[in-house]
């Protein structure tokens, strides 16, 4: 006994530094296979208010910038409107698929293996996890965790990341990951050889992601080869958002993504 | 009785944490290069306090950087290794005399400094890549990760350590 407590006082030091090698590892592993640890990410209280701050400041010299580019939006987005043909006078409309929140990035990263996003709409603007972010260009990430008042986004620019898309005017889909090579271009795999596609081709958010809505714009193809198993393509798509540059962001909910999965996971049960 | 040495760590962490967050994360050199400057930290710290402290110290620093750029607990691990490694980087760049009440940081050589971090920073960027990117295929972009944010970092923070030295001329 006496033994055992020389031993540990004597290497006390030892102990401790495994001790906290381990907690370390259980939090960085168990968040590799699942969510991101609850505790350790930026959307809680204190560093979310430290980002708003920071970013407060730091915005204001950013004001004409960010007008022109909001000014521009809606230009396109009238630009549309009135050239649509019949003008749509909406009835009360009961079966809204999407709703739209915005919200302004307080933090930003894009150069790590994992990259995560924080905004400053959480909880009380009823903000949850798995909910689509975009920004006017295009897609950015999917919300993963939220407080209060913050939410922790997993950028595009993620390995994690899998989000269903598809070649426009096409109905074949893969999936869009990174090889966090490039904070400028993300991959597009699993679309059948047989699908027509050519270098400049528009990449979209694909029908079956309960996510996002159908048509949002990724990018566009930069360069494409089959993959080992000379069956799928292996696709470049250069991202038509500037992933270093981005202020104001928009929130999809979708309305119908409950009964979409209660739906598959009744189907799944089934077989 | 709060001792004023308490009182000039616990500042240092906070302005190191908040330097480290707000600042140099944000930098992306290049495109992907951040320096980590809060390893001054552990260089800085008095050599003589109490082991056990340090450690947790250290990994405390490391959780919150980690807390604040949503990297798990990479950080946190990383400055733990650097902690616990460091009575045996100054036995190696010192000699043993640096465990005599005499000794003090800030009468080494330039080169003693310099090695003295430059191991530290070496250490704890290679736990840190390696755990950021965690597959031995990519050992060469683990490498090339450690090369250039390292040689960031130890400019920089050689830079800091002479702002903020308090030699006299």
């Amino acid at each position: 006994m006496q033994q055992i407590i020389n031993f540990l006082i004597r290497y006390k030091t030892f102990l401790l530094y495994i001790f906290l090698l381990l907690i370390a590892f259980v939090f960085t592993f168990q968040s590799h296979s699942y969510q991101q640890s609850k505790l350790l990410n930026s959307a809680n209280y204190v560093s979310g208010s430290f980002y708003e701050l920071s970013t407060n400041t730091t915005s204001y010299f950013k004001l004409r910038e960010e007008n022109k580019s909001l000014l521009k939006e809606n230009e396109t987005l009238r630009h549309q409107l009135y050239n649509k043909e019949t003008t749509v006078i909406s009835k009360i409309d009961t079966s809204l698929s999407y709703t739209v929140v915005t919200g302004q990035v307080v933090k930003n990263s894009f150069s790590n293996q994992r990259n995560y996003i924080t905004i400053n709409k959480g909880k009380t603007d009823n903000i949850a996890q798995d909910m689509g972010v975009i920004t006017d260009k295009g897609i950015l990430g999917i919300v993963e965790n939220t407080s209060n008042a913050f939410a922790s986004v997993q950028s595009i620019l993620n390995d994690k990341s899998r989000i269903n898309a598809k070649i426009k005017n096409s109905n074949h889909y893969g999936s869009l990951v990174w090889d966090t090579k490039s904070y400028t271009k993300v991959q597009l795999i699993d679309i059948p050889r047989l699908a027509p596609l050519g270098i400049g081709d528009t990449i979209l958010t694909g029908a079956s992601s309960s996510i996002f809505p159908e048509n949002i714009p990724i990018g566009t193809i930069s360069k494409f080869d089959l993959d080992s198993s000379k069956s799928f393509y292996f696709i470049d798509v250069a991202l038509f958002n500037d992933m270093t540059n981005i202020k104001n962001v928009y929130i999809i909910q979708s309305l119908n993504r409950k009964e979409i999965i209660e739906l598959e996971l009744e189907t799944q049960a089934d077989d | 009785m709060i001792s004023n040495s308490f009182l000039i760590n616990l500042l240092r962490f906070t302005l190191l944490v908040l330097v480290q967050v707000l600042i140099f994360n944000r930098l992306n050199l290049f495109g992907y290069i951040n320096p980590f400057i809060y390893v001054l930290f552990i260089y800085w710290y008095p050599v003589k306090k109490n082991r056990t402290t340090f450690l947790i110290v250290s990994f405390l620093l490391g959780f919150f950087i980690d807390v604040f750029s949503d990297t798990l607990a990479i950080n946190a691990a990383a400055t733990a290794t650097i902690a616990y490694f460091r009575p045996v980087i100054m036995r190696f760049v010192f000699g043993v005399n640096y465990e005599f009440q005499s000794f003090k940081l800030n009468s080494i050589t330039k080169a003693q400094q310099f090695t003295f971090l430059a191991l530290l920073i070496v250490i704890h960027h290679v736990t840190y890549f390696t755990l950021e990117i965690f597959s031995f295929a990519n050992s060469l972009l683990i490498l090339q990760k450690t090369l250039m944010t390292g040689l960031a970092s130890l400019v920089l923070c050689l830079l800091f350590i002479s702002l903020f030295s308090t030699k006299k001329e």
